[in-house]
């Protein structure tokens, strides 16, 4: 087991709408095994985001826990230090998000590099891996050395793929990471969650894509499970 | 034994500060570890710039403690060292970036005087090295080295606060405080600055504690946040966790007044 979520709830507190309570997530349960893709599943607004950014420690749960297994052992993420989440986040949490946030004047190539460099590794092997995953994703190279904030939404989304991807995190948590790619890029995420599956790393993702869908879940968790209760 | 790395490198416990009846900052506690950025954020008259004061040993603390490990890995109280002490330890271990550079630097002698001076502090006494060094410190703050014998005065203000950064790093610090280090600089001197100073912090594994009212500051430079108001912190967390799922009142609010292009 590499993530268990347990009794996970969250509701949020809008303070400026005079104190709105807005139930999310109500108890969701689940555990995903190293090598296994879970797909998060359920129609739009049914809280699949919620729980990933919960999961990556973005969103504060309002109760339950995560457990996830860092550096062998069973670590509660709800309930850890922000130090504690962000060690987690550097040896045993990636995030392949939707959206780049990009950095002025930083090279898309050390974008993708920064992971990798941040988690000990020489610069120049860190460049180099980061090439290849460019060269993989089919981001043309001579964008390789620009900042990615003019890049077109398919190009920055290549270069957050390649960045969420380059690491060998044990567990990765995937927000659509194909929303806004061509065919062609898209069967290449296929292949790179198939690869990371080959090597053992347990994934949780979002796709809203079907076919992408089809080819990656081992598992679909519907998320109309953990739905709150609606008040009459 | 624990690691230097996992032990706290300034610790401030229950500091409170006042000005007369007036609460500047009030039961303040957190810790900064080694190469961990802590940003400080809030609106003016928040208490931000009073606790910056306090535990950077420029004004003292009504009650609480700031405590410092030293290099030997002793743990020892600001305000119970001597004058020297502290005086030291300012020069050496720690930088302070303020936020008008005219206040850290030295706006009549020449860009290479105001880093060589920090060296010269320390005991460096070689004309050679000490330009060396300057220049070296000049270019990775890029500033070319045809510049190092102007005056900060014939400077633009983002290459005066570069080389203030400059000054202040080249005695290699372990912690670094910084008031404002963007305010009034257009915003694409800022976005040049910011990404200097997140290379800097990176790859020289400083600790720093950044005041700001500018929460996209905050999310590029730090690690984790704490949010005053009224002298009070009523929110602290994960910077990534306090900007996109705020939970205080006040924090909900400044994050929603942020405007969005």
């Amino acid at each position: 087991m590499a993530v268990r979520a347990r009794a996970l709830s969250k509701t949020f507190c809008m303070h400026l709408q005079g104190g709105l309570e807005l139930p999310v997530v109500d108890g969701a349960a689940f555990e995903v095994r190293a090598g296994e893709c879970v797909v998060l599943g359920g129609p739009s607004g049914a809280g699949k985001s919620s729980i990933l950014k919960m999961l990556y420690g973005n969103y504060a749960a309002s109760s339950g826990e995560i457990l996830i297994r860092h550096g062998g052992e069973l670590v509660d993420l709800v309930a850890a230090s922000p130090r504690l989440v962000l060690a987690i986040r550097r040896e045993t949490l990636g995030y392949v998000s939707q959206f780049l946030r990009t950095v002025p004047r930083v090279a898309a190539v050390d974008v993708v590099a920064e992971p990798l460099v941040l988690r000990g590794a020489n610069t120049a092997v860190a460049r180099e891996r980061a090439s290849e995953m460019l060269d993989r994703l089919n981001l043309p190279q001579r964008l390789w050395q620009l900042p990615p904030a003019t890049f077109s939404g398919g190009e920055q989304q290549r270069v957050n793929i390649a960045r969420g991807f380059i690491t060998d995190h044990p567990v990765l948590l995937l927000d659509e990471p194909t929303a806004s790619l061509d065919a062609a890029n898209r069967r290449i995420v296929i292949e790179l969650i198939a690869e990371k599956k080959a090597k053992g790393v347990a994934q949780i993702g979002i796709f809203h894509d079907e076919e992408v869908r089809e080819a990656v879940a081992d598992r679909i968790i519907d998320v109309r499970g953990f739905a709150p209760a609606r008040a009459a | 034994m624990m690691r230097l790395q996992e032990m706290p490198l300034l610790s401030v416990e229950g500091l409170s500060r006042y000005y007369g009846e007036r609460v500047g900052c009030r039961d303040v506690s957190f810790e900064v570890y080694p190469g961990e950025v802590l940003a400080i954020v809030g609106e003016s008259g928040s208490g931000k710039t009073t606790l910056l004061n306090c535990i950077s040993t420029r004004l003292e603390p009504s009650t609480g403690s700031v405590s410092y490990r030293m290099r030997d890995g002793a743990m020892r109280d600001l305000y119970r060292m001597s004058e020297a002490e502290r005086r030291l330890l300012m020069r050496t271990d720690w930088g302070f970036v303020h936020q008008n550079p005219a206040d850290g630097l030295r706006m009549t002698v020449s860009a290479g005087a105001n880093v060589g001076e920090r060296l010269m502090a320390v005991g460096e006494r070689h004309y050679g090295r000490i330009r060396d060094t300057a220049t070296h410190w000049l270019s990775r703050v890029e500033i070319a080295e045809d510049r190092i014998d102007d005056q900060p005065r014939a400077f633009s203000g983002g290459m005066r606060q570069r080389l203030q950064i400059a000054r202040n790093l080249v005695t290699g610090p372990r912690l670094v405080f910084m008031d404002e280090p963007t305010g009034g600089l257009d915003v694409s001197v800022q976005a040049r600055l910011l990404d200097l100073l997140r290379g800097l912090v990176n790859d020289l594994g400083l600790a720093a504690i950044v005041v700001t009212h500018d929460l996209a500051v905050a999310r590029l430079l730090s690690h984790r946040m704490i949010v005053m108001k009224d002298g009070r912190v009523v929110e602290e967390g994960l910077t990534d966790r306090v900007l996109d799922d705020p939970q205080a009142p006040y924090t909900q609010l400044l994050v929603s007044s942020i405007l969005q292009v």
